[in-house]
């Protein structure tokens, strides 16, 4: 089959669920052996498109190495909400997904193989394409930590879906014991594109340290919003260009575990290395506009008393942190005018990170300070008393 | 090779005996729970606190604590 | 030492191991409330309350061991093997004596588990834990009805004492107070 040109959609222009439609577009699903599965991955650079953005063949790797016949789970649980691409995907190409699924089971020689689907994900696309191929799919409970690796495996035992000690990697012991491959849903179809078409095929678009396609999820001030295909490392300005962003002021950059790219910096390439600046990576390809007559402080108040609630309250520093935060965003957005505001939210940022058992302490923090830092000048404002937002609504 | 303290957070529940015998180590926060104080996940364990940092493995009432040793 | 002067003595290193290791459990019980409690107690801290409440528990163990073994060789116990693994079949006072065989088996297990607990993890640990509050009270009657000193005074103000202590400690753990080891935060929630 002739491999897709650079400006082709390849990830959006799916099939459906109609399985010959799939295989006259793509061809039939490769069975490549594991080391030239790996070496494929390794020379594409790929990395996970689930929000931790690890290098997939070293996943792959760990996984291998164990003794016992490995578990490969497809996540498409979607939990981060302002994120759609994995529900549109699943919707428009989900044999591209079980492709990826499949690949994987057959070069591991899995024990199981699963697809699990989160509350926000219309299974019926993926369970019909799952049924000709004899894949199953799991619909499972929902929450912003649900699609954690080690809370889905604990999903998928029967258990209550919070994560787990992170001494023991899933990569080691997971399902049942057994190694587990977590690997986010675009993640397995981006897998089942390269091992057709070739690493020199996925490296032709993107950039050297954001290599291939990613698909982004454009939410918030703008005309049309949804989920589009682009070319990794391209400019923030033009990835939400096509969706008509209105009178911008930043762009939250990786969902609300990311962080901001004011107005003034758009040009930013959407790369980890350009976004380490704004102390954001790519993560789930979430790009939420903000207007400038929105309040910043406001939405992260919003946003940090949603993340408190969904802590699953395993973890001391997270349980009674996040809620501290929130309510101490609370105070700055409505007013309270505590100069000592800015640096008790700092020290309770410090405090959280690192010391629980998932990222969510970590990047509820990563936004908080985020906030705090791209919109000096408007906390300041709230501290004098003014909010520039409401201004600028009054005055249009 | 460095010997390390790690706490698993699900299972710890601010109960104290730790920063209690590593005051060197860990502190305390806000809400009672330990507080690396090399700003590391898990703290280094010098060879003149392995017998206390032991002794708090032991002393932990749920198990949260363990020793290890890390690669650096 | 004549036979009956050996047979008085064990009588005597049975009544006096059954009484202190009754005394060691009722410490250990009322220091590991202590120890949940989560505050230090003066001039022990929150680990020496946890190493104490180990410390006494384990001699009261190997006090019973020593208890039930001079019981098995006194005849004036009149005591078979089997007496101290089922309960209730004993020929002497068989239901206050029974209690002392359940409390020994139940303290068998505690003790088992509780060495064993970095093997068992934290939930079955606890779990097992909680039958500490059926040995406690085992004990106690297995002491007032079986033991010969029952009666005497100054076995009585020990009981009364034990009674007390443990009375007042789980009083203690039950109060709204008690809860969150004197943090002010919130409950957490365990898988």
């Amino acid at each position: 089959m002739t491999a897709p040109q650079a400006a082709s959609r390849v990830l959006l222009d799916g099939a459906g669920p109609d399985h010959d439609a799939h295989l006259a577009r793509y061809g039939v699903c490769p069975r490549p052996r594991l080391d030239h599965l790996l070496a494929t991955l390794a020379h594409s650079g790929l990395v996970g498109r689930g929000g931790a953005g690890f290098p997939t063949a070293m996943k792959l790797r760990a996984v291998a190495a164990g003794s016992r016949k490995p578990v490969v789970v497809g996540n498409a649980m979607e939990s981060e909400p302002l994120s759609s691409k994995d529900a549109v995907l699943l919707a428009r190409n989900p044999h591209l997904v079980l492709d990826g699924l499949e690949i994987l089971a057959q070069a591991l020689h899995t024990r199981r193989t699963v697809l699990a689907v989160g509350p926000e994900v219309d299974p019926a696309s993926a369970m019909a394409a799952a049924g000709t191929r004899g894949l199953q799919v799991v619909p499972l409970a929902g929450g912003f930590t649900a699609g954690q690796e080690s809370a889905l495996v604990n999903q998928l035992e029967g258990r209550l879906g919070v994560p787990r000690d992170p001494f023991t990697r899933v990569t080691e012991r997971g399902v049942d014991g057994r190694p587990t491959l977590v690997l986010n849903a675009e993640t397995l179809a981006q897998l089942a594109l390269l091992v057709r078409y070739g690493a020199p095929w996925f490296r032709s678009v993107g950039t050297d340290d954001a290599p291939g396609r990613s698909l982004f999820t454009i939410s918030g001030s703008v005309e049309r919003p949804g989920v589009v295909e682009a070319a990794g490392g391209s400019r923030l300005v033009d990835v939400v260009a096509p969706a008509v962003p209105v009178r911008p002021a930043a762009v939250l950059v990786g969902g609300y575990h990311g962080g901001w790219v004011p107005a003034s910096h758009l040009t930013v390439r959407l790369s980890a290395v350009d976004l380490a600046a704004f102390r954001t990576t790519v993560g789930a390809g979430v790009l939420h506009v903000l207007d400038d007559a929105t309040c910043p402080v406001e939405f992260a108040a919003d946003v940090t008393a949603y993340l408190a609630e969904e802590s699953t309250g395993q973890c001391g520093p997270c349980l009674n942190g996040l809620p501290h935060l929130a309510t101490n965003l609370r105070r700055l957005a409505t007013g309270v005018r505590d100069p000592s505001l800015p640096s008790e939210i700092a020290r309770m940022s410090a405090l959280v990170t690192g010391r629980g058992a998932c990222a969510h302490p970590d990047g509820s923090a990563r936004f908080v300070a985020s906030t705090l830092d791209v919109f000096r000048s408007h906390v300041a404002a709230h501290l004098d008393g003014y909010c520039p937002s409401s201004q600028r609504r009054e005055a249009s | 090779m460095t010997a390390r303290l790690h706490i698993d957070w699900t299972r710890c529940d601010g109960h104290g005996s730790c920063a209690e015998l590593l005051p060197e180590l860990l502190a305390v926060d806000d809400f009672g729970f330990p507080l690396s104080r090399d700003g590391e996940r898990d703290p280094a364990v010098a060879d003149r606190h392995r017998q206390a940092a032991r002794h708090a493995v032991r002393s932990c009432p749920v198990m949260a604590l363990r020793l290890y040793d890390a690669v650096g | 030492m004549s036979s009956t002067g050996m047979d008085e003595a064990l009588w005597a290193l049975g009544r006096g191991t059954g009484v202190v290791a009754l005394v060691m459990f009722t410490v250990s019980l009322v220091l590991g409330i202590a120890a949940r409690s989560g505050r230090p107690l003066p001039g022990l801290g929150r680990f020496g309350t946890s190493d104490l409440h180990r410390t006494a528990a384990l001699t009261g163990a190997g006090l019973v061991a020593l208890h039930v073994t001079s019981l098995l060789f006194d005849p004036y116990a009149q005591l078979r093997v089997v007496d101290f693994a089922l309960p209730f079949l004993a020929s002497y006072r068989p239901v206050w004596v029974g209690l002392g065989t359940l409390a020994v088996d139940v303290l068998l297990v505690v003790t088992a588990v509780s060495v064993l607990r970095q093997r068992v993890g934290p939930r079955v640990f606890r779990v097992v834990h909680w039958a500490t509050y059926v040995l406690w009270p085992a004990a106690l009657l297995h002491a007032l009805g079986s033991g010969s000193d029952a009666g005497s005074s100054w076995f009585r103000v020990v009981a009364v004492v034990c009674v007390v202590a443990v009375v007042g400690a789980l009083a203690w753990r039950l109060a709204p107070s008690y809860a969150g080891r004197g943090w002010t935060r919130h409950p957490r929630r365990t898988a």
